[in-house]
């Protein structure tokens, strides 16, 4: 730890006065400073809004202001988000919605308005843009920015210029976000789940291994349960733990996986803020609100999910080699199947024929199912998609005509324009839960 | 059991069967060869379940009797024995154990009792006709490059072995698609051939079916039911479930009316294409054929890693034709073409396109082009 007899230099969250060792903002009075010895040297930072999803909801209706706030949907559906107020109750996301509602009966549930969000998004995403174009979303409400080097764009440090990101965003968007500041992605990332919400947290050099050496490897961002339990087999709980694992041993036990925990161990993460992370594969998937093994339905729900997955590739300018089908039975057992095609796609016919195939092949028998999904992956750019048809099937290139016609048409008169019969087969009822 | 056999004949014998073995297996005994003596001969039996293979081999039997042992161990060791020598192989039932001894060389083997081993049960056959092992490699290696790998249409997993009807009457044919090329091979039919079912005999049957083929003269029993199919020479007797699907009907797929001609030396060709396409992208392996006037120009542009350009002699009399195709293809079926020219049929760039040796319509391949 840094001497506490230094005065560090510290920021004003409200005022943005920077100044030196004070309790108080000396120009405003305010105590919401944040003081460490770098906080003017750091530049790599996570953005993550608080409560996102219920926050804009209590944003767009204030009788909702101090009410528990659940955003999710369906019976059977998880929380996607809980505000604050919820959370005190216990509640957490992807709780199943049963489990939520037994800990708090009187919480006001929510089906998400992916538009409304999307465009809260954008807006902050502008205001990011503005500050430097080294900007990496993670999903609609989180992000790494690099802010290295903009100083003297700004005429202020990174620490100053992200204040003023949650300022701007509380003000003109009415949406809170708590800031993690630091010396690489892994420990931005960290920084920012300190002190949520509306928290402001650094995380310096100085500091960083003294500040890791208790904490659980479960921190780590992408170590999830089995991760941790494999970790765990191992012997492994804290970064301490990891500390006194050789490289050579981590990776042959945990492959390049295990490289990458000897560094994060360490403190390092020498990966970049890249807008430009390409994107590695597309899915789509609905959790039913009952069990089932009904193939009609099922392939109804194939056919929209492959037409999902197609729009968004066709969105991205995106085409893919290899198509997986992904189903999750009642028990929650899952079980995934996929298929290399000669050729890649981004038609919802070619997605659809492939993903029926794999379901044959597995499906009737071994439901019924919770949850169906299909995705899209080995992406590559759209130039070299469906480059040639199949001898077998003559009838594919007028298809892909269809389709191709049948997109023009959503263009101009909206998705609803035209729909496939197949696509309405088991579509009304339930609000699936959709997630990429 | 007790037998003593030559190393050269156990070698054979065994190699096959452990060919058929598959290496990943759940069930035990399924990895073992099951050896029979008796009378003067040893048979060795292996299965994957789905293909069965009987070697039969001469051998001094001391003693009759049958066991089981690790077809691929049994195989390791034989190998490595000393080429002349004597393998001597006894079963102690008792203790378990298999002996195998040559030389100063002693092995001791677990055995699984041999009442444990899946003996395919036979079947009727509904045909049963001869063919030279000639006839037979011609259908099976011209076809087998155009199978397919792709499991969710497992009914392409294979060759479809049936007969037709062609210009000359009926013959023995052999079809094989990915949906990307197809390749049709004809032979005259043999005799008692004709009431042969259709069948489409599985990727790895064919790959077994080649090691009995080497020898020109050999003739081949050929047994056909609807489910199953066996090929026989007089030590070797291969038997497999057919795949249980309907092959589509091909013959819409095989071009009748395309008039623009291309002939060239086929090695040429596949030299000139194979040049080319050493800057082609690794995914889309495409080559563009641009046709004028007797004149080829194979070219590819890989905006990633380069262009390539080849210009050949041909014989080509029609309009101009620019049309791509995937390098691998092209090479495949031009490889098959051992004799005279190959001929080249086109229509247009998105349509099918037929390839024939000279003139010779009992050996055809259609490829599917691409966008270039």
């Amino acid at each position: 730890m840094t001497p506490k007899t230094a005065p560090l230099p510290a920021l004003c969250r409200d005022c943005m006065t920077c100044f030196e060792g004070a309790a108080r903002c000396p120009s405003c009075g305010s105590p919401r400073i944040v003081a460490h010895a770098e906080l003017f040297e750091l530049g790599i930072a996570h953005m993550d809004c608080d409560a996102f999803f219920a926050s804009v909801e209590k944003r767009d209706n204030p009788a909702l202001a101090g009410k528990p706030v659940i955003i999710g949907g369906g019976r059977r559906g998880v929380v996607s988000t809980a505000c604050y107020v919820a959370r005190i109750r216990g509640v957490r996301s992807a709780m199943p919605m049963f489990q939520a509602l037994k800990l708090c009966p009187d919480a006001v549930v929510i089906a998400p308005r992916m538009q409304a969000y999307a465009e809260a998004s954008r807006a902050i995403r502008q205001m990011m843009e503005d500050m430097t174009p080294a900007i990496e979303p993670l999903s609609l409400d989180e992000a790494f920015l690099d802010l290295r080097g903009t100083q003297r764009l700004h005429g202020a440090p990174p620490a100053v210029m992200l204040a003023r990101l949650v300022r701007r965003m509380k003000v003109e968007l009415g949406l809170t976000g708590s800031i993690g500041l630091s010396h690489n992605k892994f420990l931005a990332k960290i920084a920012s789940d300190l002190d949520k919400p509306h928290g402001y947290s650094v995380i310096g050099k100085a500091e960083t291994a003294t500040f890791l050496h208790d904490k659980p490897v479960r921190m780590i961002w992408g170590v999830g349960a089995a991760g941790q339990a494999s970790l765990e087999a191992a012997g492994i709980r804290s970064f301490a733990d990891l500390l006194r694992w050789d490289r050579r041993e981590l990776h042959a036990r945990f492959g390049t996986m295990g490289e990458r925990l000897w560094h994060l161990a360490r403190g390092q993460d020498t990966r970049g803020v890249s807008a430009h992370a390409p994107m590695k594969s597309i899915s789509n998937e609905t959790t039913f609100s009952e069990d089932t093994g009904d193939a009609a339905l099922l392939d109804g729900h194939l056919w929209r999910l492959s037409e999902k997955v197609s729009a968004r590739a066709k969105a991205k300018a995106l085409a893919g080699r290899v198509v997986t089908v992904k189903l999750k039975r009642s028990d929650h057992s899952a079980l995934s199947r996929r298929l290399s095609l000669r050729d890649a796609t981004q038609l919802a016919d070619v997605i659809y024929r492939t993903a029926k195939g794999l379901f044959d092949q597995v499906g009737p028998n071994e439901g019924p199912y919770r949850l169906i999904g299909v995705g899209l992956s080995d992406l590559i750019d759209e130039s070299g998609a469906d480059l040639s048809a199949d001898l077998l099937d003559p009838d594919a290139e007028r298809r892909a005509k269809t389709e191709r016609a049948t997109d023009a048409i959503r263009k101009k008169f909206g998705p609803e324009a035209i729909v496939k019969g197949r696509g309405l087969r088991g579509a009304s009822g339930h609000g699936p839960k959709d997630g990429s | 059991m007790k037998l003593s056999i030559e190393r050269a004949s156990l070698l054979k014998a065994v190699s096959q069967a452990q060919s058929v073995v598959e290496r990943r297996n759940t069930i035990p005994i399924l990895a073992n060869v099951l050896i029979e003596a008796e009378g003067n001969t040893v048979n060795f039996r292996a299965t994957d379940l789905d293909i069965e293979v009987v070697d039969k081999a001469d051998a001094m039997v001391e003693r009759a009797g049958a066991t089981t042992v690790s077809a691929v161990m049994l195989h390791e060791i034989v190998r490595k024995l000393p080429d002349g020598s004597m393998v001597t192989l006894t079963d102690d039932a008792a203790a378990g154990r298999l002996t195998v001894e040559a030389g100063r060389s002693n092995f001791n083997l677990a055995t699984l009792p041999k009442e444990d081993f899946p003996v395919m049960a036979s079947s009727e056959y509904s045909s049963n006709f001869s063919c030279n092992a000639a006839v037979l490699r011609r259908l099976f290696d011209k076809s087998k490059f155009a199978i397919s790998t792709e499991e969710t249409r497992y009914y392409l997993n294979g060759v479809y072995m049936h007969v037709s009807d062609a210009d000359g009457g009926k013959v023995l044919r052999c079809v094989a698609t990915d949906g990307h090329r197809l390749a049709r091979i004809d032979a005259d039919l043999p005799e008692g051939a004709a009431d042969m079912p259709g069948v489409i005999v599985p990727r790895k049957t064919v790959g077994e079916l080649r090691k009995l083929l080497d020898d020109d003269e050999m003739k081949i029993a050929v047994s056909v039911s609807e489910t199953k199919v066996r090929f026989a020479t007089p030590d070797i007797t291969l038997t497999s479930k057919v795949i249980d699907g309907t092959f589509p009907d091909y013959t819409r797929v095989i071009p009748q009316g395309n008039t623009r001609k291309l002939e060239v030396d086929a090695k040429d060709f596949a030299n000139a294409v194979d040049r080319v396409a050493t800057v082609s992208s690794e995914r889309s392996r495409a080559v563009k054929l641009s046709l004028d006037e007797d004149r080829l120009v194979l070219s590819v542009n890989a905006p990633d890693s380069g262009a390539a350009e080849e210009e050949l002699a041909v014989a080509y009399g029609d309009e101009r034709l620019e049309i791509g195709f995937n390098a691998k293809y092209l090479l495949e079926i031009a490889s098959q073409v051992d004799r005279e020219n190959a001929v080249f049929l086109f229509n247009s760039a998105g349509d099918p396109t037929l390839m024939r040796e000279g003139n010779d319509t009992s050996a055809v391949y259609v490829v599917m082009p691409m966008r270039v």
